[in-house]
């Protein structure tokens, strides 16, 4: 089974976002796998484990984002592509998903993970328009994997309960929190995934052109919550009635 | 005047509230057709109708198939020439928007909580890094495909007139389909729909105390939450945990008892209308974003809070 992982580098989720003249502020900024692509990586070598083959780590993005190959070799995957662009911060989630359908061609793939959604973006986008531009089954939100060798089955955490599709293969599958606990690199995994070789590809060399449909017109910070009150009372059950009665009539909501 | 589709849900004859909302939404930027998909699809027509809807495509469909709603719709908008496409940014709308966008040569601009036209061209903000900053987007495509995140947008009355179609779906080719589903065991409301969640931290102390805060929800007709420490530690299933790693809700208001208020945890409530945060330290960081805060110990002060309401709602 040769398994692709799409893995996208993102701010640490503890990270301060600042916001100034429209963009957000770099600077200091510790970068991370977004967590459901850890997630995403985790499944794909444990299928490995089970199955045997490969596991690929793609990702479209800056230099910065080798640091992310790196562990994910460190994780356990085989291979790293880096589809190269000092400014895929401007990409959208169409101009990935062409550029991996593009680095991909002509090599084989049985499975693809990936992570439900970006942890900055939170789009969840690009497995799905990858899976539409290549006319793979994508099944999205996955809890549970089974894969064998004609057919995925896949657990996914619905809207009013748990769904379990069945999909062909070549197929794509997003990771829920819950699908598994990812692990940590060994030291022995660090040490040698500091000389494995990273295949680079330039992301203007795919030929895709200006593939970008949205653009960002800026960013700006969140408004601030207006300023809030502690409610007041002798004991818990006066809090309470205080509160209950906040509730009803200073903001009407009860 | 802009031509616009709106695609959402239906369970049991009964549209979903967002199906409400992006159809009140499409009537306020032109004129609004509504695709629904689900069980009894028909069935509520009239009711879609009630907030501008000109047309009505029902589609009978009792589980989701993201490659045939996506192949149905994207012939529905190509056939009746639709600029502006809106769903609802809920667990389906994500899945179907990007693979129809992708049919329709045109990208997903997604989670909208604003949306603006500009001479035809929409023009939206959503939140990203989780809620920490917004972007404003816009879309270059020919065909604008729209999410909008639910509870975010006003719903109005507006009568339209409601012209029937009834669609099938194609489910012959499809490469992933549904096998089963298991519904969930709770009857209550679903967690982004609520108008009302109430949440449960660490501050519960075990799942034994559990009930305290269904009670609560349930008398307030609440949808129920919890962190990521209280799914962890395996006394909730993981579908209840909100968060930057579980669900992004925004009720009007927002009870969390027991909660320190870690930056993941804010990232799925922070744009909750209200806030109301019970916690015993007065120091916990739940307290910057709340709009009544209760320094108090929660076993205290749950009970009493309960039976007020009961006795407001007269329950
Ligand atoms: C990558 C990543 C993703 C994450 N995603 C999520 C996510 O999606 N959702 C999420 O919730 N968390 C998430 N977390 C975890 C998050 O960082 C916090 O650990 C978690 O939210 C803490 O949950 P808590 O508030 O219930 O527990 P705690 O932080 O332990 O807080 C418990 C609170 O209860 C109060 N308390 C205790 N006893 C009482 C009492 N008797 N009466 C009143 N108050 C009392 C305490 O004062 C304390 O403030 C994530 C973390 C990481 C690293
Ligand atoms: N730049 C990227 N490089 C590789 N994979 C990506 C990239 N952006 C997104 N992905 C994958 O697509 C998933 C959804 O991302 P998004 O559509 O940005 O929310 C991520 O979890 C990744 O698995």
């Amino acid at each position: 089974m040769n398994i692709l992982v799409l893995i996208k580098q993102v701010p640490d989720t503890e990270a301060k976002i600042v916001v100034s003249g429209g963009k957000v502020q770099e600077a200091g900024i510790k970068w991370i796998i977004s967590p459901y692509d850890e997630i995403a990586l985790e499944e794909a070598i444990r299928i490995k484990e089970k199955t045997g083959g490969t596991v690929t780590a793609i990702s479209v993005g800056d230099d910065l984002v080798q640091q992310s190959i790196r562990t994910a070799y460190a994780m356990g995957a085989d291979h790293g592509i880096h589809i190269k662009h000092d400014q895929y911060q401007m990409l959208d989630a169409f101009a990935i998903a062409s550029a991996i359908a593009k680095a991909i061609e002509g090599r084989d793939f049985q499975v693809v993970l990936a992570g439900r959604q970006g942890s900055d973006s939170d789009n969840g986008q690009v497995p799905l328009i990858l899976g539409t531009l290549k006319g793979w089954g994508v099944v999205s939100f996955a809890k549970k994997v089974e894969i064998d060798s004609q057919k995925a089955t896949v657990h996914v955490e619905a809207e009013g309960g748990e769904a379990i599709y069945e999909s062909t293969l070549p197929v794509i599958i997003t990771a829920n929190a819950g699908l598994n606990e990812p692990r940590y690199p060994s030291l022995k995994g660090i040490m040698a995934s500091k000389k494995k070789p990273i295949e680079v590809i330039n992301f203007a060399d795919l030929g895709l052109g200006t593939v970008s449909r949205i653009e960002i017109l800026g960013f700006e910070p969140p408004p601030p919550r207006p300023q809030g009150r502690f409610i007041d009372g002798a004991d818990p059950a006066a809090k309470a009635k205080e509160l209950a009665r906040a509730l009803r009539e200073e903001i009407k909501v009860i | 005047m802009a031509k616009i589709l709106a695609i959402g849900e239906v369970a049991n004859g009964i549209p979903k509230k967002a199906t409400r909302e992006i159809t009140s939404v499409g009537r306020s930027l032109g004129e609004v057709h509504t695709l629904v998909l689900g069980t009894q699809a028909e069935a509520a027509a009239s009711e879609v109708a009630r907030h501008g809807a000109e047309v009505i495509y029902a589609v009978e469909s009792s589980d989701y198939n993201g490659e045939a709603w996506s192949q149905m719709a994207a012939q529905i908008v190509r056939e009746g020439g639709y600029e502006i496409v809106l769903i609802p940014h809920s667990w389906a709308g994500r899945d179907v928007s990007a693979r129809l966008a992708t049919l329709l040569d045109s990208a997903v601009i997604s989670d909208a909580v604003e949306i603006h036209n500009e001479g035809g061209r929409i023009k939206i903000k959503k939140p990203v890094y989780s809620g920490k900053a917004f972007v404003w987007l816009k879309s270059t495509a020919a065909i604008q495909v729209v999410t909008v995140r639910p509870n975010s947008q006003k719903i109005e009355e507006n009568p339209g007139a409601g012209k029937l179609e009834k669609r099938q779906l194609d489910l012959s080719k499809v490469k992933a389909r549904q096998i089963s589903f298991i519904p969930q065991k709770s009857t209550r409301v679903s967690l982004t729909e609520a108008d009302i969640v109430v949440s449960a931290g660490r501050g519960i102390k075990g799942p034994e105390n559990l009930y305290l805060i269904e009670n609560l929800a349930d008398v307030l007709g609440a949808g129920m939450g919890a962190t990521r420490a209280v799914v962890d530690a395996g006394w909730c299933d993981h579908t209840l945990q909100v968060g930057q790693t579980g669900v992004t809700v925004s009720p009007t208001l927002y009870i969390a008892v027991g909660i320190s208020g870690a930056i993941q945890h804010l990232a799925g409530m922070g744009s909750s209308k209200y806030i109301v945060a019970i916690n015993k330290d007065p120091d916990a960081p739940i307290f910057k974003v709340a709009t009544y805060g209760v320094v108090d110990d929660l076993f205290q002060v749950v009970p009493p809070l309960t039976e007020e309401f009961k006795q407001m709602l007269g329950k």
